[in-house]
């Protein structure tokens, strides 16, 4: 154990465990304390009101993506006349190309990253740790403004002619880069290309601060294995931004680059799409597609375990103070996350077992995906070790986690298929990759955030959310999400491939529109039951219970602080003197023992 | 309790429908079906998807076996380990033996389902299982060519060689013989080069398990080898004798309606088709 002395003041980041309340005398004005604030809770809150935002536009997207699967080119009732005056107020199949991109690009880059690192990873670290602020907070400010540029560049693509990029969430070369291949790539391609990119910026800042933040500012005693798992989850999501990121960067840097300046990355010669050679319209060529796929994914696959890695941090926590006992297994939890973010880099080539690669490099490839699934597994085991003996409450975030952990068994499962390279030949791009990666995104990466919402948010706004609303939530969620997904499986048994927009013309396909439907209906149902949320999310935030400081009889420091707590976080210094899960700990009479709490000196 | 009740109850309909759907094919093949397709894979005819099916029936029974043990462990606590019913919860932080246990028999089922497919994916994509015993590349049927929005296949003629003046082509539809002149099932096979002409492609067969990304500016051997026996049985009482091909990555607003067929034609047939094709193409030669 480390000398707790051993953090002593640094210079410029205050002493660490202490209060800077005391040397703010001014007070604030409304735009520098709300808009452009560096204090990094309001930064976290504001990261969470732009990804639920675009939660509800993605889901909007998705909402459509439903309808055009069940009924195929069928005019919309009511708002057809507005959304598609021209085409008989149905999708058109380049509407439906735009949907699904901007349905993957929103969701991903938009709401499930900026929720989980932007709005939780701002809000938890310093908390969490123990610190005033982070160590760079106007860094940390930029790092959310950076996202407004970003949400502009989306804006701009479907002002383009052709209405948003249609080359899907991975833009896939050549689709992606030559104009004459797809309407959304005339210009919208490259306004998304940029809005990545901006993305990607906002993320890096992020990721700087977490990491410096964790590694410098922790207060005394607080180790690296006293932290809670949330924090070393998201330092390992920061450190796979770190280093994923700048390949992202550059291939989008590349594309835009063929895109604008008619370079020839990823353009192969002699190609004749639509009756055009791009040599002919002054493209360079001799480039090669596939170096895009592993650019692309070098990145994406690292940023599955971005959407996912802190979400199970966050489970781990909420799951072991509402099952009021210790998380079973705290290294082995750390170090399969640990190991999680090191095979991540090595398993790209998953996503291109049929993309003809060389099967060589498929075949490592499939053996190092194979092995990722052992630290998932390992996971699954210790919060069911962590339930079994324990004492479950059976609050909104805790039904929310274990909702997590059953869908996050479902997702992990069936990537087992995925990674078994024969398998996965036949089903690859198929509906059953849809079910899998929604499993773990939505029944995974979004039910933990519900939770984290749930359990975070009387200390975002001290006052708690209304437990019967947030339990209705939960049953219709939990009914509605498997209604969507579950029948996703059998689809992709089927071999119904994603990104057709009306797969009942192949006979292998026509009898699957009864299941589209009942699909359809589910994801509508699940999209209308989300109101339950909204409404509680913000009645609560005027009209909520009160709470004091620790509402949840939680042990972990962020309970310290007064709820909402004040710019420096904590009025009083602390010291840590054990793990954040020390629940039912016989020696004291109370169920929790709180990291603070000096039971020794008394 | 209402909630404990709804909860478990969850659960567990997840827990039996999980186990019901996944591990019962008959299950879904109650699914409505006009025709000869259900609510599971397509019957498989190649000589190599059976192993791709049985590996897929292996890790199922693994799945199976996993789902069934977190998920009942999952509901049970929760039916168990209510609040309502225990006083304090046990200290426990963990048990070494546990770890060791529930590391060291999922990474072996893993190293398991690892090794036992190496050798069947070797034989879809590996370049020498498309030699012969001599080693000498297996000649070539046809050239699969894909572009927006449809299927071509070029085939070479009667001397085998393209680029010559007996070249001809098939639009939609890919016709292949069964070439099962080596007697021996499963040497059954016919070797294509997949090229597409503007972006990515996917040629997706579902019938024979096999599914390749044309790639522009790459040219691929790819082969596929059909079960007779399979076939005939399959195909008997059908009208169309042929199935679909799939375009599986997205090429463009027109991605949906990329569709073609496949007609596996006995050896002698095969030849008559050629003839006829030739005759088509180029008058009588």
């Amino acid at each position: 154990m480390s000398d707790p002395n051993a953090s002593s003041i640094r210079p410029g980041m205050g002493e660490p465990g202490t209060t800077r309340t005391s040397h703010e005398h001014h007070e604030l004005g409304f735009i520098r304390k709300y808009i452009f604030s560096v204090d990094h809770k309001v930064i976290g809150i504001q990261f969470m009101l732009l990804g639920l935002v675009f939660f509800v536009l993605g889901g909007l997207f998705a909402m459509a993506i439903r309808y055009q699967l069940a009924w195929p080119w069928e005019s919309m009732p009511v708002i057809g006349d507005l959304l598609f005056p021209n085409t008989g107020q149905a999708i058109t199949p380049e509407f439906y190309t735009m949907l699904f991109t901007m349905h993957g690009t929103i969701m991903i880059f938009f709401v499930i990253i900026p929720l989980l690192t932007g709005a939780f990873g701002n809000f938890l670290i310093p908390l969490m740790i123990g610190a005033p602020d982070m160590a760079f907070p106007k860094l940390n400010m930029f790092g959310f403004w950076a996202m407004i540029p970003a949400v502009g560049c989306v804006v701009m693509s479907f002002l383009q002619p052709g209405g948003g990029p249609g080359s899907g969430w991975t833009a896939y070369p050549p689709l992606s880069t030559i104009a004459s291949a797809s309407p959304g790539s005339l210009s919208a391609q490259t306004w998304w290309l940029l809005a990545l990119t901006w993305v990607g910026f906002s993320s890096m800042m992020g990721a700087v601060n977490y990491v410096t933040t964790i590694v410098k500012m922790r207060a005394p005693g607080l180790t690296m294995f006293r932290m809670p798992l949330t924090i070393w989850a998201l330092l390992i999501a920061a450190l796979l931004q770190l280093f994923a990121l700048p390949v992202l960067t550059a291939a989008s840097m590349m594309q835009i680059s063929d895109r604008v300046f008619q370079s020839g990355f990823f353009t192969p010669t002699n190609l004749v799409i639509n009756q055009i050679n791009p040599e002919g319209a002054g493209a360079a060529a001799g480039g090669q597609p596939l170096l895009w796929q592993h650019l692309f994914w070098f990145y994406s696959h690292p940023a599955v375990y971005i959407m996912v890695v802190p979400a199970m941090g966050l489970a781990s926590d909420i799951l072991s103070v509402h099952a009021r006992k210790p998380v079973f297994g705290y290294k082995p939890m750390v170090y399969s996350l640990c190991s999680i973010a090191g095979l991540g880099f090595i398993v790209w080539g998953h996503h291109m077992f049929a993309s003809g690669m060389n099967p060589a490099l498929g075949m490592t490839f499939m053996v190092a995906t194979m092995m990722i699934a052992l630290p998932s597994a390992i996971k699954v085991f210790n919060w069911l070790g962590t339930l079994w003996g324990s004492r479950i409450q059976l609050t909104t975030p805790m039904l929310f986690t274990l909702g997590f952990i059953a869908m996050f068994i479902i997702g992990g499962l069936s990537g087992i298929w995925m990674a078994a390279t024969p398998v996965d030949i036949y089903i690859h791009d198929t509906y059953i990759i849809v079910a899998h990666f929604h499993y773990i995104v939505f029944g995974g990466s979004v039910f933990a955030l519900f939770g984290a919402i749930y359990h975070w948010y009387p200390k975002m706004f001290g006052r708690v959310m209304n437990e019967t609303l947030g339990k209705i939530h939960f049953v219709g969620t939990f009914i509605f999400t498997n209604g969507v997904f579950y029948m996703m499986h059998q689809l992709g048994m089927a071999g119904l491939m994603r990104r057709t927009a009306d797969p009942y013309d192949y006979e292998s396909y026509a009898h699957l529109q009864p299941l589209n439907v009942f699909i359809t209906i589910s994801a509508f149902c699940l999209f209308v039951w989300q109101i339950f949320f909204v409404w509680n999310f913000f009645h609560s935030m005027f009209w909520g219970k009160r709470v004091g400081r620790n509402p949840w009889n939680a042990a972990s420091l962020e309970w310290e602080a007064p709820s909402p707590p004040g710019h420096g976080n904590f009025d009083s210094a602390l010291r840590v003197y054990r793990g954040p899960y020390e629940y039912a700990d016989p020696s004291v009479e109370e169920d929790f023992l709180a990291q603070t709490r000096d039971i020794e000196s008394k | 309790m209402l909630m404990r009740i709804t909860v478990t109850l969850l659960m567990a309909a997840l827990l039996v429908f999980g186990i019901v759907s996944w591990a019962d094919y008959d299950f879904w093949l109650m699914g409505p079906s006009p025709s000869h397709y259900t609510w599971w894979w397509p019957e498989e005819m190649s000589t190599l998807g059976q192993h791709a099916d049985n590996l897929f029936w292996l890790i199922m029974v693994m799945v199976t076996v996993m789902f069934a043990i977190t998920m009942g462990a999952l509901t049970y606590s929760i039916w168990k380990f209510s609040a309502k019913r225990q006083d304090k919860a046990v200290f426990s932080h963990g048990s070494h033996k546990l770890e060791l246990l529930w590391t060291a028999i999922p990474a072996a089922l893993l190293l398991v389902i690892a090794f036992s497919q190496m050798s069947t994916f070797a034989a879809m994509q590996f370049d020498s299982s498309m030699e012969d015993e001599n080693g000498e590349e297996l000649p070539v049927l046809c050239e699969i060519w894909a572009s927006q929005f449809d299927w071509r296949f070029r085939y070479p003629g009667r001397d085998g060689r393209f680029g010559t003046n007996d070249d001809f082509e098939s639009a939609y539809e890919l016709v292949m013989p069964m070439r099962d002149t080596f007697g021996d099932p499963d040497k059954k096979k016919v070797v294509f080069l997949l090229r597409s002409r503007d972006v990515l492609h996917s040629f997706f067969v579902p019938h024979l398990r096999f599914k390749r990304d044309a790639v522009p500016g790459m040219t691929q051997r790819i082969w596929l080898g059909v079960d007779d026996e399979q076939l005939a049985e399959i195909m008997a009482d059908r009208e169309d004798k042929s199935f679909d091909i799939i375009c599986a990555e997205l090429c463009g607003w027109g991605h949906y309606k990329m569709s073609g067929r496949v007609r596996v034609l006995p050896d002698a047939e095969y030849e008559k088709w050629v003839d006829e094709m030739t005759a088509l193409q180029f008058g009588n030669s």
